[in-house]
């Protein structure tokens, strides 16, 4: 569905075979563990089996001298690094923070924590010398939820932590809150005195991890010449390459990150874990390392997303929403950076809200530190809200859709933040479902019911810069800076073959490691299709130019006299005189040597997406299943380049929504530790808990790309959660607000157990 | 994994031989237990000893009276691979076919369900129902065991240091007789079950009357638990709801269950009584094909 | 010490092969720290996601759930022995058809077990192959294109049988 004329592209819109592919399904493609290396060795860490500890001491003298042990390291092998805050390009953290959680330095913060890492000639014996290594624990109290983290009698995690308040200030005593933002606008009081309805309620939601098949790895080697190799899974080449400059006070200079395959991030394969061990592990034993985790340590200990405590009130007045109360206090695991700001500044942006107060509380707990995953802090904040909006819908006898239709933000309508939102697509998002087949059909049977929400995500720029070189048989080498998570090897040479009007089978993208080419930031935050290809389009312009003047060589004319239109160049007054890309390309010997066209962008105006999500579900009121029978997924893209892969961002967001709604939680017992830490029993959907997911591609393009594109990967994470209580709520008349809802708290709330 | 031997004896006297060397040893049948045990450290023993070269061990057949008698080590896709145990034992049928996912079924099989002995593993209460029994060997010979006689705790069963499970002999069933296996879990496949029940009735030739009953539970004790008591309740009675709802509600009164991640002691009892409900409505349905 | 290593003979992608290993090595680590067949994938190491998955003797199997030394005398087939040459196999080409790999992580296991599948039923329906790849996770696609992936070339290859 489109919602303005589109321009007649002949590229962007196609669904070629991506450039990576048959690699991928033949099995050649490399990823992170599938690197080996002349004189390669293992590694393994040993982590904290305490949620919170102070580490009294570390004997590593048993291990070292074990058989086949070539190195170990602990905290104290790292430099002495400052507070300099180090944006990773999705959340930001500290030098001293982030190099405390690659190893821990006094105290372990969560279970799994890691203390030391050991190389050894074969992975078996790294992991026998763990068991050498001796550590002494003084045993703390965790604290495991932000209720409890926030209560002022709590055990603190660091005794030198005050809250940064609102007004910038420091609290005056300690405190595991490390930061309360504030966001006000009108007066609340006012309007909720005025209302008509107000509803008000709890929300409680669960850490949930990003679930990527491919565990973390790292694999260093530091070079004789003092210079450091490192080959990695990651979204981000180059925020490898500083945070490892920080944490290893090496120049980036002395620093190579070759990006690998990767095999899933979602935002958690941007942070450092295992680099840095593995870079000193190398140092230490001249060798190069690898390190690798498995199924545990992932869980355990890279960056899941928060689980929070919510309260949410919002007042309708004549059918409008007038007044919006929300606090959210969001865990950030071990160290401060949680998404809840960026929650709380998407949960209201589908709809106008004129007077509003929203807190934010960012809590540490003994859990491990979170990491971005999918628009960060979205998913749980609209839990809260879009499911505030659909019993406000009810008590109003408006329809779901048509509420939310006529509460719609629009172009110039003003975010929490103050900030206007430029041309958006919810209102054209929310007509493409209301039109769907899906919600024309009613929904029948018992135990049956229908849910729907709204979610925003911002979308990210940043920047991104890419060399096209020309090959004599016309053909074009792209070189990118951003790891290809989904299809972005296709997204970019389409629209690198867009801008040169030439086929895309002619376009060879490579992503090329930090010595290679100029710094791209993380693939994250929907950015790489949209700013990268900001960034791709800039150098075909370049290269669209220089054969212009190079066309003008040949012809003896002006370049004013000529044109560059549809992969050929003509002579606007002399149509004797054209010729192809091709052939121009052929003569790059005759017109001046080898042509390169180059871009860079630093883009502003990312475009924000809007989702709109329908959901139908049974409930086995009996054993508490709840199963999607149906499921629609609307979504502004503004320019669909690649529609097949633009469907699956949206067909794979909305599935780790659905496994978060239903299923998906990090389950602790009391000492802290994680007990479901296995795929077997964090269970993630399979393709049997599943229909297939419709998709509907709404284009209202983006007015700050040249072909309107805006991000597609997150947002479609947003809705899921709350569309699902929502239609659980039409089925059983039962308001779940706690997450996830699982057969065990449906029955146990609907059978009033316990 | 720590370093370990590898035995792969050809026969039962060389297996057994292979257990009387002093040192400790786990069998090797379709791995997905035992490997994954040794890997991660929860078990460590001397030798491993793959049974899936010993002839007994990896084949089936039927009995003249109509039983059937399964190796230990017959992996479960051979099993529901047959379509004349898919027609004869469909009570068989719903449990193999529930063991992790394909992957896993091409190599699992009952042995290694049972020699695993977790409380809440499938084939045990559907074997249960079908009245199996186990034929037990070492270098004294055979013995047969009942199946519910066989657990004693979490991972513990009544088998020597010298002993492995040789074959699963399911019972010639009555003529009116029907069994299901039913669990639940929160995913469909790939899910370790919250409460599992195996349940089968003999009715008499009208159909009318209750003759026999076998229920056994899952999940909700230290191991599989065979309630007798709820299946003698319907012995007598016509099949009907209130009979099915007095022996579920026997069935949830015999549960012990735990509070973890796989769920709660409420939410597990409540489960038994919904599922030894089902499980005897559907053991009535298929008494009555046929 | 040094460790014991077994000698090892088996039927690899159609071609015999030797290779050493310990007992505690699984299959897994056999094919990618020995042989260098890194097209084999580890999600879990514990059989919980498939991306390990090979055919074993006819059967898919995860070859992190199977020892290097049980692969005596059997066949094996990986993601590396599917196409044949240059010719991609139905479900290769229509895996990339569809669009149905994104980070690609999981599709090594996914096509294997597909090709397992189809290998004994050329034409399943929707449910049996949710049924059937219940076994191998995928976090990016949501499972919509795999199945319309192995839906479509279980067409390919019967209008080719
Ligand atoms: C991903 C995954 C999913 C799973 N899902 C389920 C499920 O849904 N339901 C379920 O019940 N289980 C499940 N399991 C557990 C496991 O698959 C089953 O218990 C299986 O039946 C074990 O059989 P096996 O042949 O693989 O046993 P093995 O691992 O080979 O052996 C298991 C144990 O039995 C002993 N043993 C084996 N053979 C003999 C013998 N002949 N005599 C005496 N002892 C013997 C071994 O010493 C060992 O201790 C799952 C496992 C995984 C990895
Ligand atoms: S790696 Fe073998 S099943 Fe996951
Ligand atoms: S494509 Fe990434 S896990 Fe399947």
């Amino acid at each position: 569905m489109t919602t303005t004329e589109k321009p007649d592209y002949k590229v962007v819109g196609t669904r070629p075979i991506r450039p990576d592919g048959v690699e991928k399904v033949t099995g050649k493609a490399l990823y992170g563990a599938d690197i080996n290396l002349p004189g390669l060795v293992h590694g393994a860490v040993l982590r904290s089996p305490h949620a919170h500890a102070r580490i009294v001491s570390i004997d590593t003298s048993a291990a070292q001298a074990m058989p086949g042990v070539l190195a170990v390291v602990t905290h104290a092998d790292l430099p002495v690094v400052s507070d300099k805050a180090l944006d990773m390009g999705e959340g930001i953290s500290t030098a001293s923070d982030m190099s405390k959680n690659v190893l821990a330095a006094d105290k372990v913060l969560y279970r799994g924590h890691a203390v030391a890492g050991v190389a050894a000639t074969n992975v078996h014996d790294a992991l026998s010398a763990l068991e050498a290594i001796k550590v002494e624990y003084e045993v703390l109290p965790p604290v495991l939820n932000v209720q409890d983290a926030m209560r002022e009698d709590a055990p603190l995690l660091d005794d030198s932590r005050h809250t940064k308040t609102p007004t910038g200030d420091l609290s005056d005593n300690a405190s595991n809150i490390a930061a309360h933002t504030r966001f006000e606008g009108g007066d609340v009081e006012a309007a909720f005195a005025a209302a008509d309805i107000v509803v008000e309620r709890e929300f409680d939601t669960k850490m949930v991890h990003q679930g990527y098949i491919e565990p973390h790895n790292g694999t260093a080697n530091w070079n004789s010449d003092g210079t450091l190799t490192v080959w990695t899974s990651t979204q981000g080449a180059f925020a490898v390459r500083s945070a490892l400059s920080e944490l290893l006070k090496l120049p980036v200079s002395r620093i190579r990150v070759i990006p690998m395959e990767i095999g899933g991030g979602f935002g958690g394969k941007i942070g450092l874990y295992l680099e840095p061990i593995a870079a000193i592990l190398s140092r230490k034993s001249g060798r190069p390392v690898q390190l690798t985790m498995d199924r545990t340590d992932v869980f355990q200990a890279t960056g899941p997303t928060s689980g929070g405590h919510m309260k949410g009130k919002i007042a309708v007045k004549d059918g409008k929403i007038t007044a919006a109360e929300v606090s959210l206090a969001f865990e950030a695991g071990a160290f401060p950076g949680s998404p809840v700001g960026a929650g709380a500044m998407c949960m209201l942006s589908p709809y106008e809200v004129e007077n509003f107060k929203v807190d934010a509380f960012d809590v540490v707990v003994n859990k491990p530190k979170v990491a971005a995953y999918r628009a960060p802090g979205a998913p749980n904040a609209s839990f809260c809200v879009e499911q505030l909006i659909d019993e406000l819908a009810r008590e109003s006898g408006a329809d779901p859709l048509q509420f939310r239709l006529s509460n719609s933000a629009r172009e110039g309508s003003r975010m929490i933040t103050g900030v206007a939102h430029p041309r958006i697509g919810h209102e054209e998002t929310v007509q493409a479902v209301q039109s769907s087949d899906h919600y024309q059909s009613p929904i029948e049977g018992p135990n049956r019911g229908r849910g729907v929400a709204s979610g925003f995500w911002f979308n990210a720029g940043m920047q991104s810069s890419v060399i096209a070189s020309v090959n004599p048989d016309g053909t074009v080498n792209l070189i990118e800076g951003s790891t290809d998570i989904g299809g972005t090897r296709a997204s970019l040479a389409m629209q690198l073959a867009e801008t040169l009007g030439i086929e895309y089978e002619r376009i060879r993208p490579t992503v090329a490691d930090t010595d290679s080419v100029g710094h791209n930031d993380v693939t994250g935050g929907s950015r790489t299709t949209y700013a990268s290809g900001q960034a791709v389009y800039e150098a075909g312009l370049d290269v669209q130019q220089q054969m212009v003047s190079r066309a003008a060589k040949l012809w003896e004319c002006e370049t004013e006299d000529v044109e560059y239109v549809d992969g050929s160049l003509r002579h606007k007054s002399d149509s004797e005189k054209t010729i192809t890309f091709a052939e121009l390309a052929g003569k790059q010997m005759e017109t001046g040597g080898p042509l390169q066209g180059r871009g860079t962008v630093m883009a502003r105006t990312p475009g924000a997406a809007f989702g709109v999500h329908l959901v139908d579900v049974e409930v086995d009121t009996e054993t508490g299943k709840v199963e999607i029978l149906r499921y629609t997924i609307a979504q502004d893209v503004g320019t669909a380049v690649h529609p097949s892969y633009v469907e699956g961002q949206m067909q794979g967001g909305v599935v780790q929504g659905i496994g978060w709604a239903l299923n998906e939680e990090y389950y602790y017992g009391e000492d802290g530790r994680m007990e479901n830490s296995s795929f077997l029993d964090y269970r993630m959907p399979t393709s049997l808990d599943l229909p297939m997911i419709d998709t509907i591609i709404v284009e209202v393009p983006n007015p700050g790309h040249p072909f309107g594109v805006r991000g597609v990967g997150e947002v479609p994470i947003v809705p899921p959660l709350a569309a699902i209580a929502n239609a659980i709520n039409d089925a059983t008349g039962h308001r779940f607000t706690e997450l996830p809802i699982s057969p065990r708290r449906v029955v146990e709330e609907l059978h009033n157990l316990q | 994994m720590k370093e370990i031997d590898y035995l792969a004896p050809s026969s039962l006297g060389e297996a057994y031989a292979a257990l009387q060397t002093g040192k400790t040893s786990a069998f090797l049948a379709g791995g997905t237990d035992i490997i994954v045990q040794l890997r991660e450290g929860r078990k460590q023993v001397d030798q491993l000893i793959d049974v899936k070269h010993i002839p007994e061990l990896v084949s089936y057949k039927w009995t003249d009276d109509g039983g059937l008698e399964i190796g230990a080590a017959v992996p479960f896709a051979e099993i529901y691979g047959d379509a004349e145990i898919v027609h004869r034992l469909p009570c068989l049928i719903d449990c193999a076919t529930l063991v992790g996912g394909i992957q896993i079924q091409s190599r699992a099989c009952f042995g290694g369900n049972i020699g695993n002995s977790g409380p809440a593993a499938d084939t045990i209460p559907a074997l249960i129902a079908l009245g199996a029994t186990l034929t037990v060997g070492s270098a004294d010979g055979l013995r047969d065991i009942r199946l519910e006689e066989f657990f004693t705790g979490p991972g513990q069963n009544v088998l020597g240091s010298g002993e492995l499970i040789v074959k699963v002999n399911i019972p010639p069933q009555p003529a009116n007789s029907g069994s299901f296996f039913h669990r639940f879990i929160p995913r469909n496949e790939m899910d370790i079950a919250v409460v599992n029940v195996g349940a089968r009735l003999d009715l008499d030739s009208n159909g009318e009357r209750i003759e026999g009953a076998r229920i056994s539970v899952g999940a909700v004790a230290p191991t599989p638990l065979y309630v007798a008591a709820a299946g003698d309740a319907l012995v007598g009675e016509a099949p009907t709801d209130e009979a099915f709802a007095r022996a579920a509600d026997i069935a949830a009164d015999a549960a012990t269950p735990i509070t973890d991640m796989r769920g709660s002691i409420a939410q597990r009892v409540h489960l038994t009584r919904v599922l030894t409900n089902r499980a005897l409505n559907e053991a009535l349905a298929r008494s009555r094909e046929d | 010490m040094p460790t014991r290593r077994t000698h090892i003979q088996t039927n690899l992608n159609g071609e015999e092969v030797d290779f050493l290993c310990e007992p505690r090595q699984s299959l897994l680590e056999v094919l990618r720290e020995e042989l260098g067949l890194t097209g084999t994938k580890e999600g879990c190491n514990n059989g919980n996601c498939g991306a390990c998955s090979v055919i074993m003797n006819g059967r898919v199997v995860n070859s992190c759930c199977v020892l290097g030394v049980e692969a005596e005398g059997a066949e094996v087939t990986t993601i590396e022995g599917v196409a044949e040459g240059e010719a991609l196999h139905p479900l290769q080409q229509c895996f990339l058809e569809e669009a149905a790999l994104q980070c690609g992580v999981c599709t090594p296991g996914f096509i294997i077990a597909s090709k397992a599948l189809l290998d004994s039923e050329p034409s399943p329906d929707e449910g049996r192959i949710r049924h059937w790849l219940a076994g191998n996770l995928c976090r990016c696609t949501g499972y919509d294109k795999i199945v319309r992936a192995v839906l479509k070339a279980s067409d390919m290859e019967e209008v080719s049988a």
